[in-house]
């Protein structure tokens, strides 16, 4: 997080002396993309908290902790593929879980599962590829998710 | 006051309002389930509200610098290695969800892209766009955000490979969807 900050100020200081207007538009984007992702991303909050609060840590971590598995495994690859959530709202939610006790290969399973395979936008995919080609490719990401979220259980 | 609750009924905010309302409501009561709900909430809330202006305003920066149409040039008249690093460039550059990348890919079968590099432009545009790149690397750590991108990339490279091969000799085309 902290990288991150430095990192936007230095960004905003070299290119405020390189272009006064270039930045303002920039940092103007910036603004408006944060308020129009604002609303879903309290939604998801809400619903975070709840469900933490339902569901203790330690059940959790038993169900999808690094120890749970291949049924953890599983249920993460599932929920990833049929999810349609955006990156920008995956991310601090996967941070939320990851802090209750998830472990780094399920988060890596969800995320890589979230991002690559789409289920509900399937016949959409077919539309422009056929659903032949549309099916084989997100099996394959299927199967290349799982290998990704095993590689880093491994290493973290 | 009434327009204020056609307001809030029209807009995102009125499930946030509701729940606001009833940890209210419940705190009054003295429910236990208050306290430990608006507790998660904020603790995470803070957490978010603190980092995310800095997150988007690096967002909007980079996306004001480099402007997708100098690399679009590119897009189709370099083969081989270069055309796929082009793509993957390209790729990172975009943002929104994947279904925004089908109409894209077929733009690229148009201008003469391989099967491979549009294969490997939809797997670049799902996994390593620059935008959300910055989200993961803000709340899931710079280790784990290069760890997947590094795994992702040759997974991605492998599957446009695959179908490549599977549909050399089949009659594939990119639709216009639609």
């Amino acid at each position: 997080m902290l990288l991150l900050v430095s990192i936007t100020l230095i960004a905003l200081v070299v290119s405020l002396m390189k272009d006064r207007g270039k930045t303002v538009s920039g940092v103007r984007k910036g603004i408006k993309m944060f308020t129009n992702i604002l609303p879903a991303m309290l939604n998801i909050l809400i619903l975070v908290s709840i469900f933490l609060y339902l569901v203790p840590g330690p059940v959790l971590a038993h169900w999808l902790g690094k120890e749970s598995g291949l049924t953890g495994m599983t249920m993460a690859a599932l929920l990833g593929s049929v999810s349609l959530i955006p990156g920008f709202i995956a991310f601090p939610m996967a941070a939320i879980l990851l802090k209750s006790g998830i472990g780094y290969n399920i988060i890596a399973i969800f995320v890589t599962t979230l991002l690559m395979v789409g289920v509900l936008t399937l016949p959409l995919e077919a539309k422009y590829f056929g659903m032949r080609v549309a099916v084989l490719r997100n099996v394959l990401s299927f199967i290349g998710a799982i290998l990704i979220g095993l590689l880093i259980g491994l290493i973290l | 006051m009434k327009k204020y609750i056609t307001w809030l009924t029209e807009s995102e905010y009125v499930v946030i309002a509701l729940f606001g309302i009833v940890l209210l409501i419940s705190r009054l009561l003295k429910l236990s389930f208050s306290t430990g709900i608006s507790q998660n909430f904020w603790t995470f809330f803070v957490e978010m509200i603190t980092f995310l202006p800095f997150m988007f305003i690096l967002i909007g920066l980079i996306d004001v610098w480099f402007p997708r149409e100098k690399v679009e040039k590119h897009i189709g008249h370099e083969a081989g290695i270069k055309g796929t690093v082009w793509v993957i460039l390209l790729a990172m550059l975009q943002a929104g969800p994947l279904y925004g990348a089908f109409p894209v890919a077929h733009l690229l079968w148009k201008k003469g892209s391989s099967i491979r590099n549009i294969f490997i432009y939809i797997g670049a545009f799902a996994t390593m766009k620059v935008p959300m790149l910055t989200f993961e690397i803000g709340f899931l750590g710079l280790k784990f955000s290069l760890l997947r991108t590094l795994f992702t990339l040759p997974v991605f490279v492998l599957i446009a490979v695959l179908l490549e091969a599977y549909l050399k000799d089949k009659e594939f085309e990119v639709r216009q969807g639609s």
